[in-house]
């Protein structure tokens, strides 16, 4: 039969209709705008000079740092913290589907509400971690106020509501292990722990590529939970790229926002893809 | 055999245990503290309030000239006619990636897939919007929230469409089933499945989003319920306890969500991220 007849390509009209529209076109007009200064109407061409200030002005390369410190420790954290969580709930115990979903929920709720709460815990004299921290004797901390910490704070938070996706992500890996292995291995007498080395990690290999790659590229482009907690205060120890494009949007500066917008694809397509193929490629051995 | 079981108690037990203190506590923070006064919420502890004052959640209902009832008929809109809009358009763009293999075909494949790792381009997004005239309107909006989830939706399509057998649609042709009806009668149906995995996580998904609505959303009129919520943080960054009765309103509809589809969205989201 007639492929072409059958599977009309009108069938992809709309899907490519939308989405050239509202994602392809802004993402190609923005590589112009990007050396520009226009206010939506009128445009001046000046060359590279937004990048420029983007990489002398420290208000605006910081961004750059605080993303990648932002990317990396989410992503490494998500990656250790939601393994352990998930050999834990694979074993036998009989409350894991119970836990399972208290540990899932966060990943429903509305980031901004998320913000709001851990901003309260994080209130530097009434807030309940310094108040438990005062109880066993010691001094509060300024969570969200001092400038070397409020980033990692914010990061905290972000793991907090995250790890619960890489966690199911893995419980499925481990659950796909064919349960033989496990069998022959103890008939061998390997203890848990060669277990854990020798089958858990090498077999669920693609998960914890996704999760990798999940979280690092949700990190690289993270916006609403740091808006909600410092709005990249206090100075701007917070600010990711993310925030800049949207406080530059803010204040006027739209060629210098759409520079910063064009300075996180960069990133992200230095960084993810090559990431990407570089676990694909170890996946295969 | 007796040390095992004695250790699995122990397991469940301090599993539990953390899981309520990491996880639930929050929720049971923002929940006991919407009930107090104004005067005991800002102390931000964990004690009962000493009257529950059910009326807080009138007053949010109220402020701002019932904003967040505006607020939640415009999530709602935008929640349930993006998502119809993205079964449409994603299962028939899925179809025909999945069964079409040639040129035309990878390359188109090619170009959604990059939507998967980069961000929007905002701005020149406002300025398109701008000039198709859909700016600050709840079409435009809809057709934003399309647009971004249409990578991962046309990627779940497809590979759900790779494991139903193409003889049923052989066998259709041979009858003489037009196109349309051959898709809409046949296939559709099949992707059940799929379909509800799409509905669960782009429901959640726009219902929470804040950043697009903020940027392709302004103005009072078009609020959102996670701008409002946002708004309010400024408004009432003095009684936490109007603020924390908006998060317990917002995050109900989620909660009502996950208690009805648990295993549903547990296993769309495993299904998804992992073909990702």
């Amino acid at each position: 039969m007639n492929k072409k007849k059958i599977y009309s390509t009108w069938f992809l009209a709309p899907a490519m209709l939308i989405f050239l529209i509202f994602f392809i076109i802004p993402m190609i007009t923005s590589l112009f705008f990007s050396m520009t200064v226009w206010d939506f109407k009128n445009f001046t061409f000046v060359g590279l000079d937004n990048f420029k200030m983007f990489f002398s002005e420290r208000s605006l390369n910081i961004g750059i740092k605080n993303t990648l410190i932002y990317a990396v420790l989410t992503s490494g954290l998500k990656v250790i913290l939601a393994f352990l969580i998930a050999v834990f709930l694979s074993s036998a115990i009989r409350t894991k589907n119970i836990i399972r979903s208290i540990v899932f929920f966060p990943n429903l709720v509305s980031t901004i509400a998320i913000g709001i709460t851990f901003t309260a815990f994080m209130h530097p004299s009434k807030g309940i971690f310094n108040k438990v921290i005062e109880f066993f004797g010691g001094t509060g901390i300024d969570w969200l106020g001092n400038i070397n910490l409020a980033l990692f704070s914010v990061i905290a938070t972000d793991v907090w509501k995250g790890v619960s996706i890489a966690t199911v992500i893995y419980v499925a890996g481990i659950a796909s292990i064919d349960k033989t292995f496990y069998e022959a291995a103890s008939i061998d007498g390997a203890s848990g722990w060669q277990r854990l080395k020798s089958i858990t990690i090498p077999l669920c290999r693609p998960a914890m590529n996704s999760v990798i790659i999940l979280s690092f590229i949700g990190g690289m482009r993270s916006f609403d939970l740091i808006w909600a907690m410092t709005g990249g205060g206090p100075g701007f120890a917070t600010d990711v790229m993310a925030s800049i494009v949207y406080k530059q949007y803010a204040a006027g500066f739209y060629g210098l926002s759409t520079a910063g917008n064009v300075i996180m694809f960069v990133l992200i397509a230095v960084l993810a893809f090559p990431l990407q193929k570089f676990l694909l490629s170890k996946e295969v051995d | 055999m007796k040390k095992r079981k004695r250790l699995l108690l122990l397991g469940d037990i301090i599993g539990m245990v953390s899981a309520i203190v990491i996880f639930v506590f929050p929720f049971l923070f923002m929940f006991i503290n919407s009930l107090k006064d104004r005067r005991e919420a800002n102390l931000l502890s964990m004690a009962l309030p000493k009257e529950f004052l059910w009326e807080n959640y009138k007053k949010v209902f109220e402020a701002n000239n019932y904003i967040v009832l505006t607020a939640f008929k415009n999530s709602f809109l935008l929640t349930v006619l993006s998502v119809l809009g993205l079964i449409i358009v994603c299962s028939m763009a899925g179809y025909v990636l999945q069964r079409r293999k040639d040129r035309t075909m990878s390359i188109v494949n090619f170009v959604i897939m990059t939507g998967l790792m980069i961000p929007p381009a905002i701005l020149p997004t406002i300025w398109v919007m701008q000039g198709l005239h859909v700016y600050r309107t709840l079409f435009g909006m809809v057709m934003v929230e399309i647009a971004l989830q249409i990578p991962f939706d046309v990627m779940l399509y497809r590979g759900f469409i790779g494991t139903i057998p193409v003889e049923l649609e052989e066998a259709g042709y041979i009858d003489g089933c037009k196109r349309a009806s051959l898709f809409g009668k046949i296939i559709f149906p099949l992707l059940k499945p799929v379909t509800a995995t799409v509905i669960i996580l782009n429901a959640v998904g726009i219902f929470n989003d804040f950043t697009n609505p903020l940027y392709f959303l302004p103005g009072s009129k078009n609020a959102t319920v996670q701008l409002t919520l946002y708004n309010f943080m400024g408004q009432y960054s003095n009684s936490y306890n109007l603020l924390f009765a908006d998060v317990i309103l917002i995050t109900v509809p989620m909660l009502i969500v996950f208690i009805i589809f648990n295993k549903r969205i547990v296993d769309g989201m495993v299904a998804g991220s992992v073909k990702g």
